[in-house]
């Protein structure tokens, strides 16, 4: 069993892309940096098959399957090994991320063909990809840790690749340093369950969780407090309130970084990460409320914004927002197959759009603003059907994965054991929303009139390097869910059955006879309302979510090709509630206000003013002329005399022999 | 020496030498920090290093061991080479500039 033995060629490949390109690709041709950076990708993608083929053969006693490579830190009994492990959970995101960039990373050398720093952008996805195939395959949470801060290292290079525009400095900086806010409560929290649990590895702590008694809604216990700690570095990674700022800004950054990092990727690593601690926070219920408080609260937050947004990409950036809010709804309320689920098919789909985004705006020359777009559906054929998929995948629309997926969270939070109405109700609006901002940026991107100069533009279908992985992420997008599909007609939800050893292993009695009913008997509740398959499928494919779905988009189709007058006439006569949204709720200057604005006035007139330049240069200059001014005095012992520098030899001379006397004096 | 006579001496006892070694020493330096006349403080210098003989024989005396009086012997030969080399030195200097004041003799003063 070769790859799982080694388990580190699967991470190696594309840390060996990115340093062969980094440290030597400067002065190489395209066509070698393509060869280099999408070999090493599709390499680990075709490892990461054999290793599925191989995992398939494993008897169950045996997964979670770990191996420890070497020894990284002891001191005490704190012992580091770098080990990586398998299990069904590292094998969805394994094909999810090394799919995914594969694909981005082909997209990449036609979006990216008229780009200066060519070989530099390369070096830095590819280190991305070691840095989140860590995270996943990672087996203690500080060897997830160096991922955790290794993608943040690539996610900020990224966003700052053009470093030329202030903009996207700024951008690059503000991501890294709220996700840091959210990583501090992460490093206290691993801390805190190093000092809990005696290990870090994730199966001897589960071990010792299982031994633990559970925190209770009215007693919150050290498990609480860890668990939450470390959602709250979920919160920075993967974009939730109030720490949700960045992402929007992120987008910066070229768009299929947008596409791998800011949307498959990267900021679900925070999902991954609940799921990954599940029994953890299984057992915390306070902790899974606010998880689920917090992801349907961003869910329908962001949605919001995103109804008026202008921008195609900041459309797209608070839908992801606003989706990975979903994923922790469907975490927060036990149902993390559910969340994981719809982490993949928005991979697919997040992916998708972005990349759908990115073909316009090539086709449109860089325009990002949807104002100055419409009728492109005829000239950008690919592009157009792509993102239409998408569109309606991530809409909820049946038959598509966004509709599965999004459907099991919402109906585990309507109906499963945490159930939550408020919450079901946050996600629903939420969902209608989305499938409204989403058919609206369809709509106003490709239908309607043309509103851009034909002189200026020549809108051109994007080359076969792009086109290639927008079809394959929209087949994808169309069949990705149909895994969960037998759930619907009453039978066994695949993906969530594929999933369910890693969720049960460890899960507190009571949920796991819960979850058991859940997966074996959940058609069976629905069945006491039916009876027969037919009329479940019928049921599933006319809930509620399926209802706003369709809802937002004939009401967008009304705004925005019945009567394309109407949203300006809606802004006027709501015009408060419009200029909010616009400005997002004006977050980015309340923090601006609250927490920027203090702290560069300390860092100016306190620390920079008083602190370093009266303290710590006062010292520095004080020491200088101190040495200085005795220097002054001292050389006028030096007069060229040689009978005074005799007589201070002499003197010199009496005077240590004086010394010495005097202590062998005091010696005896 | 007849053990009489080794008795006699070591009647005195070592810090009379020592006192006298250092004041000879004191006078010694003193001579090469205020005298001006190059011969002069030659002279002070053989008498420090007399100074420091004597004090090296007592000890070896007092202590009945050779390693002093090998060292006194060193330093006569060092003090012997020294004047020739001293002297040849001065009557040079002397030819050039009609003078035996240090205070004159400053060509590669800075």
């Amino acid at each position: 069993m070769p790859i799982l033995d080694h388990l580190w060629i699967i991470m190696a490949l594309p840390l060996l892309g990115a340093a062969v390109n980094g440290l030597l690709g400067k002065n190489w041709s395209k066509s070698v940096i393509n060869s280099i950076a999408i070999g090493s990708v599709s390499l680990s993608f075709l490892a990461v098959l054999e290793l599925i083929r191989e995992f398939a053969q494993l008897p169950a006693d045996q997964i979670p399957w770990v191996r420890d490579y070497f020894t990284w830190m002891t001191a005490g009994t704190f012992h580091i090994a770098f080990s990586l492990q398998v299990d069904q959970l590292t094998i969805v995101m394994l094909l999810v991320v090394t799919f995914v960039s594969t694909l981005v990373h082909i997209y990449s050398t036609g979006y990216m063909a008229h780009e200066g720093g060519y070989y530099r952008f390369f070096c830095y996805l590819n280190l991305f990809v070691f840095f989140m195939l860590t995270l996943v395959l990672a087996s203690n949470l500080i060897v997830m840790f160096v991922g955790w801060e290794g993608v943040g290292l690539c996610s900020y290079l990224l966003i700052g690749f053009w470093f030329l525009k202030q903009s996207a400095i700024s951008a690059g900086k503000k991501a890294f340093i709220t996700t840091r806010l959210g990583d501090t409560a992460f490093t206290i929290g691993i801390l805190l369950a190093f000092w809990t649990f005696s290990s870090l590895n994730f199966g001897d702590m589960f071990k010792s969780i299982v031994q633990m008694p559970s925190d209770t809604m009215a007693h919150a216990g050290v498990l609480t407090i860890i668990a939450i700690l470390l959602f709250i570095g979920a919160i920075g990674k993967s974009a939730q309130i109030p720490l949700y700022v960045w992402l929007p800004d992120a987008m910066e950054g070229p768009t299929p970084v947008s596409a791998l990092i800011h949307a498959a990727t990267m900021v679900t690593a925070g999902v991954y990460m609940v799921a990954r601690m599940n029994p953890l926070f299984s057992r915390a219920p306070i902790a899974m409320l606010v998880v689920a408080i917090v992801g349907a609260a961003t869910a329908f937050y962001a949605a919001t914004i995103g109804l008026v947004q202008t921008d195609i990409k900041k459309v797209l950036a608070y839908s992801t927002v606003s989706q990975l809010g979903y994923m922790f709804l469907g975490c927060g309320v036990g149902a993390y197959a559910a969340g994981i689920f719809h982490l993949m098919t928005h991979a697919f789909f997040k992916g998708l759009l972005f990349l759908a985004a990115g073909s316009v705006i090539h086709a449109m020359g860089g325009e990002q603003d949807m104002r100055h777009m419409g009728g492109l559906r005829k000239q950008i054929p690919i592009t157009y059907w792509t993102m239409l998929i998408g569109t309606i995948a991530i809409a909820g629309i049946p038959g598509f994965s966004g509709f599965f997926s999004k459907d099991e969270i919402l109906d585990a939070a309507g109906s499963g054991p945490h159930k939550n109405t408020v919450l079901w109700l946050l996600g629903l609006i939420g969902a209608g929303l989305t499938s409204f901002y989403m058919f609206r940026l369809v709509f106003l991107t490709f239908f309607g009139e043309e509103r851009f100069d034909h002189h200026k533009v020549h809108v051109h279908e994007s080359p076969k390097s792009m086109t290639i992985p927008l079809i394959l992420l929209a087949i994808l997008s169309l069949g990705g869910g149909w895994v969960a599909a037998p759930h619907l007609m009453g039978g066994t939800d695949h993906f969530e059955a594929f999933l369910h050893p890693v969720f049960a292993a460890y899960a507190p009695q009571e949920a796991g006879v819960e979850q058991g009913v859940s997966l074996a008997g959940s058609a069976g509740a629905a069945g006491e309302i039916s009876g027969n398959p037919t009329m479940e499928l019928v049921h599933a494919i006319t809930g509620p979510p399926v209802i706003v779905a369709v809802l937002g988009l004939l009401l967008a189709w009304w705004f925005y090709i019945r009567k394309p007058e109407l949203p300006e006439k809606l802004a006027k006569s709501l015009h408060a509630p419009y200029v909010l949204l616009y400005n997002k709720y004006y977050v980015d200057e309340i923090y601006n206000a609250l927490f920027v604005a203090p702290l560069l006035f300390i860092s100016k007139y306190i620390l920079w003013h008083v602190i370093d330049e009266g303290i710590i240069d006062g010292v520095v200059n004080g020491t200088a002329s101190a040495a200085r001014g005795a220097g002054g005095k001292l050389r006028q012992l030096q007069s060229g005399n040689v009978r005074s520098y005799a007589s201070w030899v002499v003197l010199g001379a009496v005077g240590f022999a004086v010394l010495l006397l005097a202590l062998l004096r005091v010696s005896h | 020496m007849d053990p009489g006579e080794e008795k006699r001496l070591s009647v005195i006892p070592i810090s009379y030498y020592l006192v006298l070694s250092a004041i000879l020493f004191g006078l010694g330096a003193v001579g090469v920090v205020f005298k001006r006349n190059i011969i002069t403080i030659l002279m002070s210098i053989e008498l420090m290093l007399n100074a420091v003989n004597l004090a090296f024989v007592a000890f070896a005396r007092a202590h009945g061991q050779i390693d002093g009086l090998v060292f006194v012997f060193f330093v006569i030969v060092v003090a012997a080479a020294e004047a020739a080399v001293g002297l040849a030195i001065v009557i040079m200097i002397t030819q050039n500039r009609q003078s035996l004041n240090v205070e004159r003799i400053n060509l590669l003063k800075f």
